[in-house]
C-alpha cells in the first residue's frame, strides 16, 4: 500500500530539503560573493549580503600577482596523470581479483584499505626526506606518484566492486560462444563495466584535484597545483578574504562545472548495483 | 552429430571429490537430463562437458575425439545457462549474432542464420530490442536462440526453466522438447525437477553425490529402480519404504511400493493404519496413512474416493509391483 502524503506534508518537507540545500550552499555562494567585494567591504559588520560595490579588481590582483594559468595546468596535469596511472595499474588489478579471487583475494584488498586508515600526517616526514634526497620536491612527477598511490586503494576497491557485480554466465556465455580472453574484454566486458569505469575516473579525478596536504606539502612554485594557488592568499603578512576568495572560486569553478555536467554518471555509478 | 562419451570422468575441488568416476555413454541425437538433488554434482558434470571446468581424471569424448585441455568453444556445444546470460548491452540480434560473429562468418550468412532462428522462436519482432525490455520467456528463447544458431553438436541446458513461473514453465518445457527433436541435435538437460526430467527426456541419468546411481529411460527408472535412492528420488508422492521385517519378508532389508501400487480397502486385507491427513486434489486424492509399526504410509487413489482423517483403512501392495532392497540399498532383482 502506497503511504499517504497529505499537500501539507509535501510542502513542509520540499521547504525543509530546500532549506538544508541552501546552508550546504552557503559557504560556496558566500565564497563567490565575497570574491565581488572589496577587501574592506569583506570584513564589514554586519556583512552585507548583495548590496555592495561590486568589483571584478581581485580577479585581476589575483592572475597579475600569481599566474593562474600555470597552476591551472599543473592541477590538470597531476589531477590527470596521477587518475590515468591509478586506472592502468587498478583495472588489471580488480579485474584479476574479481574474476580469478585466491584464498588471499580478500586479505589483499582489506590491506589496501587499511593504507588509508593512516593519517597521511604521520608519514609526512619519511615520504618528505624521501622526496628531497630523491630531488622529488616540488615536481609535478612527485606529486602524480604520492596522489596515484594515496588513490590506488580506492581506485581499486571502486573497479573491484564495478567488476564483482558482472555476473560470472555472462563471461562463461561469451567463452562458449567462442570469445578468446582479448574480445571477451572488448565486446562483453568493457561496455558492461563503462558506468563503473567512467565513475571511478571522475571521483579519483575529483579526489586528486582537491588534494592539499600532499600537494601543499611537496610543491612551492613550479609544480604547485590550485590548492597552493589558494593558500598563498593566507599569508603570514594578513588574511586577505576578498582575494582569497577570488582565488578559491577561480580553483574550484573547473571541478564544479565538470561534476555538474558528469553529475548523472556520477550518481550511476556510485549507485551501481544498488537497484537492478 | 554429436555422440558424448565419459570414461572415469572425475572432478575434485581441493580434497572434496565432486564427481567420482562417471562413465556414461550419450548417443547422438537423444535428450539427456541429468536429475538429482542439489550439490550432487549434475551442475559440474555438465561444466565439465561445456570446458568451463576442467577434469581432475578421465576421458571426455565427443564423436570418438578426446577434447579434456581442448576450449570451451572448440568443442562444439552450446550452452543455455540458468540465469540466460544475455549480454545486456547487446540488442536480441547482437544477442544471437554473437556467436557467429566471432567464428568469423561473413555479414550476410549471420544475417540469413539470425533471422531463421529468430523466426524459429518468434522472436522477429523483438530483434532490435534490448534484454532489459523483455519479458522473462523471452530472454529465454533469446537465450535458446543463442545456442541453437550456432548449430552445435549438442546443446548443454543449466535448469533453464527454473526462473519462469510455473505455467510458463509447462510451456518452454514442451517448446523445448519440440525444438530438440525438430532440430535432432544431441542435448543435455539439467534440472533437479524430477517432472522435467522425467516429461522431456529420452534417458535420464540420476546423480546423488557425485555418483551415478542410474542411467535409463524415464520409465525404466519408474518401474525398475535400481537403487533406494533412484526408487525415492522418482516418482511422486515418494515411494513407501517399510523395514522387509516388519512386512513379513525377513530375507529383504527394505521393501518399496509406490503410493500407487498401495490397494485401498475398507476392511479386511493387507496393512490396517488410520488416515491422518487426505489431500484432495480433484483428479487424485493422496492419503497419509499412519501403519503403526510399518510408519507412515502414502497411499494415492483417485479422486472420488471419499476418506477423511480419523478413518481406519487397509491397504494392500499390489504384489507384482514391489520392489525389494538388500541392506546396501542395491535392488534385489528375482
Amino acid at each position: 500500500m502506497a503511504r499517504k502524503v497529505t499537500a501539507r506534508r509535501v510542502w513542509v518537507s520540499t521547504a525543509a530539503a530546500w532549506l538544508f540545500g541552501f546552508l550546504i550552499f552557503l559557504p560556496i555562494l558566500w565564497m563567490v560573493l565575497t570574491s565581488f567585494k572589496t577587501e574592506l567591504e569583506a570584513f564589514s559588520m554586519p556583512p552585507k549580503f548583495l548590496l555592495f560595490h561590486w568589483t571584478t579588481e581581485n580577479y585581476a590582483t589575483v592572475q597579475e600577482r600569481s599566474d593562474y594559468f600555470h597552476h591551472a595546468v599543473n592541477s590538470l596535469l597531476i589531477a590527470g596523470g596521477s587518475t590515468l596511472i591509478a586506472m592502468i595499474i587498478a583495472i588489471p588489478a580488480a579485474w584479476s581479483m574479481a574474476f580469478a579471487p585466491t584464498r588471499r583475494t580478500k586479505d589483499i584488498l582489506l590491506w589496501m584499505l587499511s593504507t588509508k586508515m593512516m593519517p597521511s600526517v604521520g608519514v609526512l616526514l619519511p615520504i618528505y626526506l624521501i622526496y628531497r634526497d630523491f630531488g622529488l620536491l616540488d615536481r609535478r612527477a612527485g606529486l602524480v606518484m604520492i596522489l596515484c598511490l594515496g588513490n590506488l586503494p580506492i581506485v581499486i576497491w571502486m573497479l573491484f566492486t564495478y567488476f564483482k557485480e558482472i555476473p560470472k554466465d555472462i563471461l562463461e556465455a561469451a567463452r562458449m560462444d567462442g570469445a578468446t580472453i582479448g574480445r571477451e574484454l572488448v565486446y562483453v566486458l568493457t561496455p558492461m563495466a563503462i558506468p563503473g569505469l567512467a565513475s571511478t575516473l571522475l571521483l579519483n579525478f575529483i579526489l586528486a584535484w582537491n588534494e592539499a596536504f600532499w600537494t601543499l606539502n611537496l610543491s612551492t612554485s613550479d609544480a604547485a597545483p590550485l590548492t597552493v594557488f589558494i593558500a598563498s592568499y593566507s599569508s603570514p603578512e594578513g588574511l586577505f578574504w576578498a582575494k582569497l576568495s577570488a582565488a578559491s572560486t577561480l580553483a574550484i569553478a573547473p571541478i564544479i562545472i565538470l561534476g555538474w555536467f558528469t553529475q548523472r554518471q556520477l550518481v550511476r555509478g556510485l549507485t551501481f548495483g544498488a537497484v537492478k | 552429430m554429436g555422440q558424448i562419451t565419459l570414461q572415469g570422468v572425475r572432478k575434485s575441488f581441493g580434497p572434496v571429490n565432486i564427481i567420482k568416476d562417471a562413465n556414461l555413454d550419450i548417443e547422438n541425437g537423444s535428450f539427456v537430463v541429468f536429475v538429482g538433488p542439489s550439490g550432487c554434482g549434475k551442475t559440474t558434470l555438465l561444466r565439465l562437458i561445456a570446458g568451463l571446468e576442467d577434469v581432475t581424471g578421465g576421458q571426455i569424448l565427443i564423436d570418438g575425439r578426446n577434447v579434456v585441455g581442448v576450449p570451451p568453444a572448440k568443442r562444439g556445444l552450446s550452452m543455455v545457462f540458468q540465469s540466460y546470460a544475455l549480454y545486456p548491452h547487446m540488442s536480441v540480434r547482437g544477442n544471437i549474432a554473437f556467436g557467429l560473429k566471432m567464428a568469423g562468418l561473413p555479414r550476410s550468412d549471420i544475417d540469413r542464420k539470425v533471422e531463421a532462428a529468430a523466426a524459429t522462436l518468434n522472436l522477429t519482432p523483438y530483434l532490435d530490442r534490448k534484454p532489459r525490455e523483455l519479458s522473462g520467456g523471452q530472454r529465454q528463447r533469446v537465450a535458446i536462440g543463442r545456442a541453437i544458431v550456432r548449430e552445435p553438436k549438442a546443446f548443454l541446458f543449466d535448469e533453464p526453466l527454473s526462473n519462469l513461473d510455473a505455467a510458463l514453465r509447462v510451456q518452454m518445457r514442451m517448446e523445448v522438447a519440440k525444438l530438440q527433436k525438430q532440430l535432432a541435435t544431441t542435448a543435455i538437460y539439467v534440472t533437479h525437477d524430477q517432472v522435467e526430467a522425467m516429461t522431456m527426456a529420452d534417458k535420464i541419468v540420476v546423480l546423488n553425490a557425485g555418483n551415478i546411481e542410474q542411467y535409463g529411460s524415464p520409465l525404466e527408472l519408474y518401474e525398475r529402480p535400481a537403487n533406494l535412492f533412484v526408487a525415492g528420488f522418482i516418482g511422486s508422492p515418494k515411494m513407501n519404504f517399510v523395514p522387509g521385517e516388519v512386512a513379513g519378508e525377513p530375507s529383504v532389508a527394505t521393501l518399496g511400493v509406490r503410493p500407487e501400487h498401495l490397494k485401498i480397502g475398507k476392511e479386511g486385507e493387507g496393512w490396517p493404519g488410520t488416515v491422518s491427513v487426505a489431500e484432495h486434489l480433484g483428479s487424485d486424492t493422496f492419503l497419509y496413512v499412519d501403519a503403526g509399526k510399518l510408519g507412515l504410509l502414502t497411499a494415492r487413489c483417485i479422486g472420488e474416493f471419499n476418506f477423511k482423517a480419523g478413518d481406519r483403512i487397509w491397504l494392500s501392495p499390489d504384489p507384482a509391483r514391489l520392489h525389494r532392497f538388500d541392506k546396501d540399498g542395491v535392488v534385489i532383482r528375482t
